[in-house]
């Protein structure tokens, strides 16, 4: 559980601000020390955890500080600019600033943003940035101007990517929000447009960013009242070209959507923001913290006295102005769970409970997970519902995905779909993905050289599809006969009809050597057990172990004995894999896996031509024969077919082709081997009868023994 | 703790009868178990599950079918033809009515509670009002033409549906006229079986009727139109039973001991249409299962085994606690052996019969673990029959051995016993006032002159016994008001205190030789399970089925301070995790720190001078601590001293400071003498 500790304010003079808070606090080359710039004349160095101040500045009267004081953490001195272009840099011994370091630069300064490990930067309010050496080398050098008239940076963060400083920032411009990135390690400035994917009305307020492996994660607050997550990619695949960024909506109304100032975002982990702004039109401003993955609110603070929308967060430490006073709320954050999003985090020692087994309910398993969730998550969900009422719905991505593919080329749906695929998840993702696949399949009809092999497998590999939400799926591939996606979708289709998986299989059967040589198929499952080269003495004995036991030489009867005639011949049978090509297995491995109930697959499987079910025999035979090596009666490899998939097939085969297969002569040997083991199979059934019914008598011997004795005498030590 | 003679008993051949019905009482939260030999018992769910009440059996009274009705008014009926209403309070059979249709084979009181319905084997179902004070006879329903085996109202009270051999019938119960037959299919598996019984059948709000039947089906019909709508075959044997709780759970029980929950769920996620699914099977019975019952958060099965199994539904359960955990009650929770400590004689309780056994001896000493040779094996002295058809209640002999005491509902027997050598000779105490008769308790005082007889109607009395009879039968003075039955008694050693406790008005302490309440203990919310007072010290100590124990000084009139010091403490939490009840408590002869007391599996020496566990301690350390010092031990030891090595216990006592005597019922024994189960092939084809 996010925990928010009691705050406490950290000037006992208020600040001579106004309403509109200080211009900034930052952190100060020494840990729990922070830099807090008065929106007026002064900067007060604080050491936070004794709630006092360390030293304070001010500029002379009639100038006024436009840019929050920094500090330098490679020189451990601290710049701030005054009257936009007069920049100062001191450090904690000097007492007046007007006798500090002072340069004038030709243009205005937005902000100085310093971070850890990196030399500060100047960015200009024309967009341009410099380093501060750089700079300071020579202060009058002409600064370009970067972004277009009227634009006006609204926001700027500065972190570090992988060792590289990067620099963004938004501007706006007649309500069009654009994302400047600027990476410094190859000087790249990417600009990007930010679709705000709702009606025009709306103002965004308020910005945060964290940095994941591929993407910046950009948080906007709207003026609507809900928190929108936008995801920019590090490395931009066509950095010059303006291109377009969606938002996606993350929460909604954490705040009112009426409040118009005071709003304010931070973001505080992974899972985690801070927000802060009144939750409803009439309350009171409230610092809250959201947990982004779960959606749940995890706790909140009323801050009466009202707030200037201002928030900052160093640590553990959130810094927001209540009142007058600027107010420091420390806070602590657990990695999220599920358990803990609900508030039902398991409390570390109560003997008096007791972890109960994993149980199905009925009643409960049917909402998918959404049912699970706690009466508070759903008293939320009914409150957002209200506010929903109000609120267009948003026009979603896969609607212009779909559209998309009604029309464009190949080339372009792909590059569309794998955007859309990096875009966050939605609760309705499986069926957007559904939808879109029956679109492509609708196109491939009317379009018959229309075939986009590349995004139907990207799509059946998103693991969220089944054979219900894509009913022509399967059916289309089967008629292309492309195995690779029918391998595919055996694999992750969960639903599959028993006519369809028949149909898999007869094309697998049916297919030629030669087309397979040519296709690319995932061959994980059977390169291990699928090694041409054996090792013929062993398999021999193979052969004739099943299930640890040998049937003895007179119970083998006449047919056994003309198997016994040609060893050799029986030993290459068994052995090598029947199936010439090892990609041939591997279809049928994927056929194994999938569910069927056999009422259903029987009538399909006699369908299947007599040799192709002699071949598939063959190698379930095979399979059984490479199970039964070892002692745990497995299969090598990954995901291998268990031995009760490979002989309910091998009975589901016999039972439906039996007629046929037995008028077949190269089946004979197959036949006469496959009786010799069942009928092995029956007399160890029978020995298992008879040792339980002596185990019985010895169990009950045994119990005798115990009990004859009705009353002894005995010595006990109590300790 | 020191080292102890165990006289490990395994001679007591005590087999419980199988369960016949069950009834749950959702307002009070109790359930009525009814067994084959007609005992009758209520289980407190509420109290841990323990057996506060039962009513003794009799052999003309199988009961086939058990009934709350009227809030918490308990009926049966059964194959002699009577309904029968008990008298909770007082422990007695109110009355017993002849409902003129032969043996009756089900019953059903109606959703309002005002009405009785019982099925008979002549084909006739009657119809009673249940007035204050009795029942009476209102109406027949149409005549069937077979015996009516099973019963269940409509919720509303409009309809009932009455299950037969081979059809259901559906009755207005206004009228009482058949409007609905539904033939029940007579194949079974694709071979045409004789008949098919209707052994259970359950009626819910939309019309719906669920049947089961000795086919192994639980099938569900549309009364209104008469057809089946749904066909689950469960099993092989017949299913018996069916409960049905809050219209969309309902359990059966089938003849192979499975028990299945059915629930009605919704076909897909959104859609609002639901079907009965059959969703969980449990294997809790090795024989069949004859009746079940569904409480809201509860399974609870019983059948031929004589195990009475209370299934958590887990989803059901709020607070995952000990209350979660799966019951199997198969001892009653009262005592059946009693013990004369100084001749070693043990008497056993059985339904119809006494026994008395000499527990043997030995003269050879072992360490821990050892079995001694014997010198002379356990006799038994006497087997004593009781006459007449009812059950014994409750059996006592002295702690001299020279009387035995034991009582039936309609009679009281007092014998006096004579030892000459090996020879014993019995001499029945005539003439004893009839007011003695369905005792509840009997004790002996600790010198044998005093009997004290504990009755129904909540009467006390005590019996002055003297060579060859009795005298001066004299009553305590009742609590005004109260007609409470007091179940269990304990007397002080010295003979001064008397102490009584009913199924849950407290503990009374009466003055013996003023025959006058001295106190009360203060009123605890679980039932008392068992009661003993310490010798010198006078402290009465109290298990309650919580497994709470007090113990309260009666000189004093307050809980002492021991009893105060495990109170702030609390109990470990695996003490208070046992689920069966404490069943005796006795005190060891030499040393007054020291008291013992026991379950069915466990027994557990108190030392009252050691420090009390806590939770981080170990309760069970069945280990000998061989290689520890002795400062380790000292340190770990703690007061309680539990034996886990006997079980399932029906009794233990300490017969002098080394010796004590265990009475194990080994479970095996008993499923060696019932029925042998419907055997289920494991392997093969």
């Amino acid at each position: 559980m996010a925990d928010l500790e009691e705050g406490f304010a950290l000037t006992a003079v208020p600040l001579g601000s106004g309403p509109d808070g200080p211009l900034g606090v930052e952190q100060s080359d020494k840990t729990d020390q922070f830099l807090v710039t008065d929106s007026g004349r002064t900067v007060i160095l604080y050491k936070v955890s004794d709630q006092k101040p360390l030293g304070s500045w001010s500029v002379k009267q009639g100038q006024i500080i436009t840019c929050p004081a920094v500090c330098n953490f490679q020189t451990g001195e601290y710049i701030i600019v005054h009257d936009n272009k007069v920049l100062r840099i001191w450090n904690n011994e000097d007492v007046n600033l007007d006798k500090v370091f002072k340069a004038t630069l030709s243009a205005e300064v937005y902000r100085i943003h310093s971070i850890q490990g990196t030399e500060p930067l100047v960015l200009f309010k024309e967009g341009a940035v410099r380093g501060l050496e750089a700079l300071l080398a020579e202060p009058q050098q002409k600064i370009e101007t970067v972004i277009s008239d009227e634009e006006v940076i609204k926001w700027t963060k500065f972190f570090m990517v992988f060792r590289h400083p990067v620099l963004i920032f938004i501007t706006e411009k007649h309500g069009n929000y654009f994302v400047y990135v600027q990476k410094f390690n190859s000087r790249i400035l990417s600009k990007y447009t930010l679709l705000l994917g709702q009606e025009e009305k709306c103002v965004i307020q308020s910005f945060s960013t964290s940095v994941g492996r591929k993407f910046i994660s950009l948080m906007s607050l709207s003026s609507d009242g809900c928190v929108y997550e936008t995801l920019i990619p590090i490395h931009p695949s066509e950095p010059e070209k303006n291109q377009r960024l969606v938002q996606s909506q993350l929460l909604k109304s954490v705040v009112s959507g009426s409040a118009r100032n005071g709003v304010a975002l931070a973001i505080l982990d992974q899972d985690h923001i801070a927000v802060l702004g009144a939750p409803l039109p009439a309350s009171k401003e409230c610092l809250s913290v959201w947990n982004t993955k779960f959606q749940t609110l995890q706790t909140s603070k009323e801050l009466p006295q009202g707030t200037s929308g201002q928030l900052w967060y160093y640590g553990e430490n959130l810094f927001m102005l209540h009142g007058k006073f600027l107010t420091v709320v420390p806070f602590k954050c657990e990695v999220s769970s599920l358990a803990g999003a609900l508030g039902k985090l398991k409390h570390s020692q109560d003997p008096g409970i007791h972890a109960t087994p994993h149980f199905v309910n009925w009643e409960t398993s049917q909402g998918c997970g959404l049912g699970s969730q706690n009466s508070e998550q759903s008293k939320r969900i009914l409150r957002r519902r209200k506010v929903e009422v109000s609120v267009q719905p948003e026009v979603p991505a896969s609607t212009q995905l779909l559209a998309t593919i009604q029309k464009d080329s190949e080339k372009h749906i792909e590059v569309e779909l794998r955007k859309f695929l990096a875009t966050k998840r939605t609760p309705d993702f499986h069926t957007i993905i559904g939808d879109v696949i029956i679109g492509l399949l609708g196109r491939c009809k009317a379009e018959p050289s229309f075939y986009p092999r590349n995004c139907l497998m990207q799509l059946v590999q998103t693991h969220v599809l089944s054979y219900s939400l894509c009913p022509g799926l399967m059916e289309f591939a089967l008629e292309k006969t492309d195995v690779q996606i029918l391998q595919l979708c055996l694999q992750q289709f969960p639903d599959i009809p028993e006519s369809v998986t028949c149909a898999c299989l007869k094309v697998f059967l049916s297919i030629g050597d030669d087309t397979l040589q040519d296709t690319d198929i995932n061959m994980e499952s059977v390169s291990d057990y699928m090694d041409p080269v054996q090792d013929g003495e062993m398999e021999g004995q193979t052969a004739f172990l099943q299930n640890g036991f040998s049937p003895e030489e007179d119970n083998c009867d006449s047919c056994a004995q003309k198997l016994k005639e040609k060893p050799q011949a029986t030993a290459d049978e068994s052995t090598s894999c029947p199936v010439t090509t090892k990609r041939a297995a591997l279809f049928r491995n994927a056929v194994l896996h999938s569910a069927y109930s056999e009422t259903f697959l029987l009538p399909h499987l006699k369908d299947i031509p007599a040799q192709h079910s002699t071949l598939f025999l063959q190698y379930l035979y095979f399979l059984y024969l490479k199970c039964s090596e070892n002692a745990t009666m497995t299969l090598p490899g990954t995901h291998p077919p268990t031995l009760s998939q490979i002989m309910d097939w091998i009975c589901l085969l016999l039972d439906a082709n039996f007629t046929v297969v037995v008028m077949i002569p190269e089946a004979k040997r197959l036949l006469l081997s496959l009786y010799k083991f069942v009928k092995s199979q029956i007399s160890i059934c029978s020995e298992l009868n008879k040792i339980e019914v002596s185990f019985r008598e010895l169990q009950k011997l045994n119990q005798e023994k115990n009990n004859r004795e009705l009353y002894s005498i005995e010595v006990l030590e109590l300790f | 703790m020191g080292e102890f003679n165990v006289h490990r008993v395994r001679f007591f051949n005590y087999v419980p009868s199988g369960i016949r019905c069950v009834a749950y009482n959702n307002q009070s939260n109790r359930l009525a178990v009814s067994r084959t030999d007609g005992t009758v018992e209520i289980y407190n769910l509420s109290a841990n599950y323990f057996q506060e009440k039962f009513f003794p059996g009799h052999e003309s009274r199988a009961t086939e079918a058990l009934c709350w009705a009227k809030g918490q008014r308990l009926f049966s009926a059964g194959l002699n033809g009577e309904i029968i209403e008990y008298d909770l309070q007082a422990l007695t059979i109110k009355y017993a009515v002849d409902a003129f249709g032969g043996p009756i084979w089900s019953m059903a009181a109606s959703p309002s509670g005002s009405q009785l319905l019982v099925g008979c084997e002549d084909g006739s179902v009657k119809l009673f009002q249940i007035t204050p004070d009795k029942i009476q006879f209102e109406r027949n329903f149409d005549r069937q033409k077979s015996r009516i085996l099973s019963l269940s109202w409509h919720p509303a009270g409009t309809h009932v549906a009455a299950g037969s051999i081979d059809y259901i019938s559906v009755f207005d119960s206004k009228s009482g006229s058949a409007i609905g037959k539904m033939l029940v299919d007579r194949q079974y598996m694709g071979v045409s079986k004789r008949k098919c019984i209707i052994w259970g059948v359950a009626f819910l709000s939309d019309g719906t009727v669920i049947s089961v039947d000795s086919a192994g089906k639980v099938q569900i019909w549309d009364s209104a139109t008469g057809t089946l709508m749904k066909n689950h075959l469960v099993s092989n044997a017949d299913v018996q039973s069916i409960a049905v709780s809050q219209e969309d759970s309902f359990v059966v029980g089938t003849a192979e001991g499975t028990v299945f929950h059915f629930q009605l769920v919704s076909v897909t996620s959104s859609s609002s249409e639901k079907q009965w699914v059959r969703t969980k099977p449990f294997q809790h019975h090795t024989h069949g299962v004859r009746a079940v019952a569904h409480s809201p958060t509860a399974l609870i099965s019983g059948g031929t085994d004589t195990h009475l199994v209370i299934r958590p539904l887990m989803e059901k359960v709020e607070v995952k606690n000990y209350d979660a955990a799966l019951r199997k009650i198969t001892f009653p929770h009262r005592r059946l052996v009693s013990c004369a400590k100084k001749k070693q004689l043990l008497l056993f309780q059985f339904a119809h019969h006494l026994e008395l056994w000499r527990l043997g001896s030995t003269v050879a000493t072992g360490k821990n673990g050892d079995t001694l040779p014997l010198s002379k094996n356990a006799d038994h002295l006497l087997h004593l029959k009781t006459k007449g058809p009812e059950n014994i209640i409750c059996s006592c002999i002295s702690p001299c051995g020279g009387w035995i005491a034991c009582s039936t509902a309609s009679r009281f027997f007092l014998y006096r016993l004579n030892y000459e050598h090996d020879n014993i000779s019995l001499q029945r105490v005539s003439k004893m006032p009839v007011f003695l008769r369905s005792a509840l308790q009997i004790l002996f005082s600790e010198d044998s002159t005093k009997l004290f007889v504990a009755s129904n109607q909540g009467s006390l009395r005590v019996i002055r016994l003297q060579e060859g009879g009795f005298t001066h039968p004299r009553a305590f003075q009742p609590q005004s008001g109260t007609v409470q039955s007091m179940c269990l008694l304990a007397v002080s050693p010295d003979g001064n205190w008397l102490a009584a406790s009913g199924s849950s008005a407290g503990v009374h302490v009466y003055n013996v030789k003023q025959l006058k309440l001295h106190c009360t203990v203060p009123a605890y919310n679980f039932p008392v399970t068992a009661l003993a007072i310490a010798p010198n010290t006078n402290n009465l100590v109290i298990a309650h089925s919580d497994q709470q124990v007090f113990e309260y000084s009666i000189p004093d009139k307050q809980y002492t301070e021991w009893s105060r010091t495990v109170q702030k403490q609390g109990f470990h939490h695996l003490w208070l995790q046992r689920d069966t009840p404490i069943t005796h408590i006795s005190f060891h002869p030499k040393r007054p720190m020291h008291i013992l007391l026991h379950d069915t599996y466990m027994f557990c020496l108190i030392d009252k001078s050691l420090p009390l566990p806590n939770d981080k301690t170990l309760l069970y350390n069945p280990l000998p601590p061989t290689n520890e010092s002795d400062v380790i031990r000292r340190r770990t030891a703690h007061a309680f001293k539990i034996s886990k090595k006997y079980k399932p216990l029906l009794f233990v006592d300490l017969l002098d400071e080394k010796t004590l005597v265990a009475v194990e019922r080994p479970l095996d024994d008993i499923v060696a003498q019932l029925p042998p189960p419907i055997k289920k092939k494991k392997f093969g084809t």
